[in-house]
């Protein structure tokens, strides 16, 4: 059975691993964003690597008119239709206090975007009895910290969003795989102060891979981020509320 | 586009700079900071070749994506970051290979054309210049398509990213069988033997291991390794390892290694053997432990490599016995017959014999390098400046004849001086004589 992925997000380091190892596996990837230059080079590639179809299509989680075109390219596919959730912006905390009308934005990009976007492609895999969704969220949306809690909350709607859309698929054959990873080599982290142990985004798109095959519900990944988050998110909110973690 | 303060090493980790770095992950964003300073790759140059202390460097490596291959004609364009162990990855089970490749698949194209990089096979299809058709550079924040031929083209090649950022560029890919290779190995018991060996060799790909502690009788022993491209299944090759730490001091002492050295003389049965390997086997030996270079601890490494002219064999020779008589050679060691072939101004290739070898980072390792040095340029030979991080500039300017030529490219394509690293400064390859 042929397998097509819209890959929401493209021009990430992660999804674009991620496309690279399901174009090698002969799954066809329509690659969604909004550098087009971009996503050609990386459409080029999925090809030679194997895609039977590798196609760039402009997507912007704040302009829901471009989702049309690429939800009829879609339709247009045979065999088991899937999605790829890496959107999301994270602003500086700070550049939010400065102008909270950006959070709008930032809600727009981690959440409503792409849940608008799934919300249209979920009848689409009901009627062909199957399908995954990977939503790739974050860590963040675990619990609020001072650090990046607008984004966190973005990231944690989503995550509800997608326990919701995984309790709909189901019932006709589908999966939907939360995905939170730690933190990942990308542009978004480069740079940044106290990070360790970073993955690679090969290493997160081979996890992620890994847990569609197995039909996981929440991925932390790398897998060590599970404990991690669940000694943080068993903190007391009386003591949390005053540390900076 | 942020930027980070790292400490950068080459693969030889005996030089260090701290440097500001960026690693652009689009073409455009490339683009917007390619004057501030030099791109580089996957730093496996041995000395300062990817090193700017002081300065800015940018990190090439995310924009790896191929972006057209033409079946009929073999011209695969490529971007600059893609390590050349992934071409032959995709390609080689397609009946495709690049026609050249160095010992390490980790190099990236940009750097295998920026140090105008040889293979296995130098003596039958030259350097990988050789088979670039084309070359985008950014220069002043516009690209610019370099063909092959050109004045700029043929400074481009081993030209250190001194004429701009290497983008990409369309290599012609060779046919090959498929992605096993047939491989025999054969004892050579002596220096002797060794160069007649290679000189008759009728192999595509030939490489020698050299003992580089034998003595005597025994001097210049190793095993002669030659390669076919061959059609075949086999299980995938096992996953890497890495070495987690910087090995102690006496992990390459000299009794350790004249007795891997002997252990691995004699892993190969006196009768020679013909093996079939995976085709990553065969060309990156080495690359399946991650960070081998740590094994020469913490103050790393250095590794000569030098060409002197076919007449000039026993030099070689009497270098082996300098170098076998220090006691400092490490086990990694190679002898290798090269052709004429090389495709810039500042190419190491030329016709005749090549050493490498290893040493440890010592303060004798810098003595004997110097007088290695120094028996190369007597002979008319070269060093390779990809492995340098030692040299002098007199003796560069001495060994490169073509230099004047590279150097009015240069300053033609980078004015400002602004593409410069540590190793053309300690070299002053950019001051025009």
């Amino acid at each position: 059975m042929s397998n097509t992925w819209v890959i929401l997000g493209a021009t990430s380091s992660m999804a674009r691993a991620f496309a690279r190892q399901l174009s090698e596996r002969g799954d066809s990837v329509i690659l969604a964003g909004r550098d087009m230059d971009d996503l050609h080079a990386t459409a080029s590639d999925c090809a030679l690597r194997g895609a039977p179809l590798a196609k760039a299509m402009n997507f912007d989680a704040r302009k829901p008119e471009t989702f049309t075109a690429i939800l009829d390219m879609m339709a247009d596919q045979s065999g088991t239709l899937n999605a790829a959730v890496f959107v999301g912006s994270m602003p500086e905390q700070s550049a939010i206090d400065a102008d909270p009308s950006m959070i709008d934005g930032v809600i727009q990009d981690s959440f409503t975007g792409p849940a608008t976007f799934l919300q249209s492609l979920a009848p689409m895999m009901e009627a062909r009895d199957s399908g995954t969704v990977v939503g790739v969220g974050s860590v963040a949306g675990d619990r609020g910290r001072i650090g990046n809690y607008v984004y966190g909350a973005a990231k944690a709607g989503f995550h509800t969003y997608l326990s919701g859309l995984r309790n709909r698929l189901t019932r006709s054959g589908g999966h939907v795989v939360t995905v939170k990873p730690g933190f990942v080599d990308t542009s978004m982290t480069w740079g940044l102060e106290g990070m360790f142990l970073v993955a690679t985004p090969d290493q997160i798109a081979t996890a992620i891979l890994k847990g569609v095959d197995k039909k996981k519900n929440v991925l932390y990944t790398p897998f060590f981020w599970r404990y991690i988050m669940r000694i943080i998110k068993s903190i007391p909110e009386p003591v949390f509320k005053k540390l900076s973690v | 586009m942020r930027w980070k303060t790292e400490d950068i090493t080459g693969w030889g980790r005996a030089l260090t700079a701290e440097s500001d770095i960026a690693r652009p992950e689009r073409a455009a964003h490339l683009a917007t900071i390619a004057s501030e300073g030099p791109v580089i790759g996957n730093r496996r140059s041995y000395g300062d070749a990817c090193l700017n202390s002081g300065g800015k460097v940018i990190d090439a490596t995310r924009l790896d994506r191929l972006l057209s291959f033409d079946p009929d004609t073999g011209i695969l364009h490529v971007e600059a970051g893609c390590a050349v162990g992934r071409i032959a990855d995709v390609f080689a089970p397609r009946g495709w290979l690049p026609a050249v490749m160095p010992g390490t698949g980790f190099a990236t194209v940009g750097g295998c054309i920026a140090n105008d990089v040889h293979g296995k096979n130098h003596h039958g299809l030259g350097s990988f210049g050789q088979h670039v058709e084309e070359i985008t550079l950014i220069q002043d924040g516009r690209s610019k398509v370099v063909k092959a031929g050109s004045a700029l083209f043929k400074a481009t090649v081993a030209g250190l990213g001194q004429t701009g950022a290497i983008i990409s560029a369309k290599l012609k890919l060779i046919p090959c069988k498929g992605d096993v290779m047939m491989v025999t190995e054969q004892r050579m018991d002596g220096w002797d033997d060794f160069l007649a060996h290679l000189d008759s060799s009728q192999a595509t790909y030939t490489v020698g291991w050299i003992d580089a502690t034998a003595k005597g009788d025994k001097l210049g022993r190793g095993i002669l390794e030659e390669g076919e491209t061959g059609y075949g299944l086999m299980d995938k090759p096992n996953k890497s390892k890495s070495v987690p730490f910087n090995a102690p001091h006496f992990a390459l002492s000299k009794p350790i290694v004249k007795a891997f050295n002997n252990a691995y003389f004699k892993r190969v049965p006196a009768s020679g053997r013909t093996s079939v390997k995976p085709i990553q086997d065969f060309f990156f030996p080495l690359d399946k432990i991650h960070d081998w270079n740590k094994l020469y601890g913490k103050r790393g490494f250095h590794q000569f490599q030098c060409v002197v002219p076919i007449d000039q064999a026993p030099v070689l020779r009497e270098m082996l016995e300098v170098i076998a008589s220090s006691s400092l050679a490490s086990p990694l060691a190679v002898l290798k017959r090269m052709g004429a072939g090389s495709a810039g101004y500042m190419s190491f290739p030329m016709e005749g014999y090549t050493l490498a070898v290893d040493f440890p980072n010592r303060a004798q390792a810098g003595l004997l390098i110097a007088r290695l040095e120094e028996m190369t340029e007597n002979a008319g030979g070269k060093i390779y400046l990809a492995k340098d991080a030692l040299c002098s500039a007199k003796r560069v300017k001495a060994m490169y004849p073509d230099l004047k030529q590279w150097q009015r490219e240069a300053a033609k394509a980078d004015p400002t001086r602004a593409l410069e690293t540590d190793m053309t400064r300690r070299l002053k390859l950019r001051d025009e004589t």
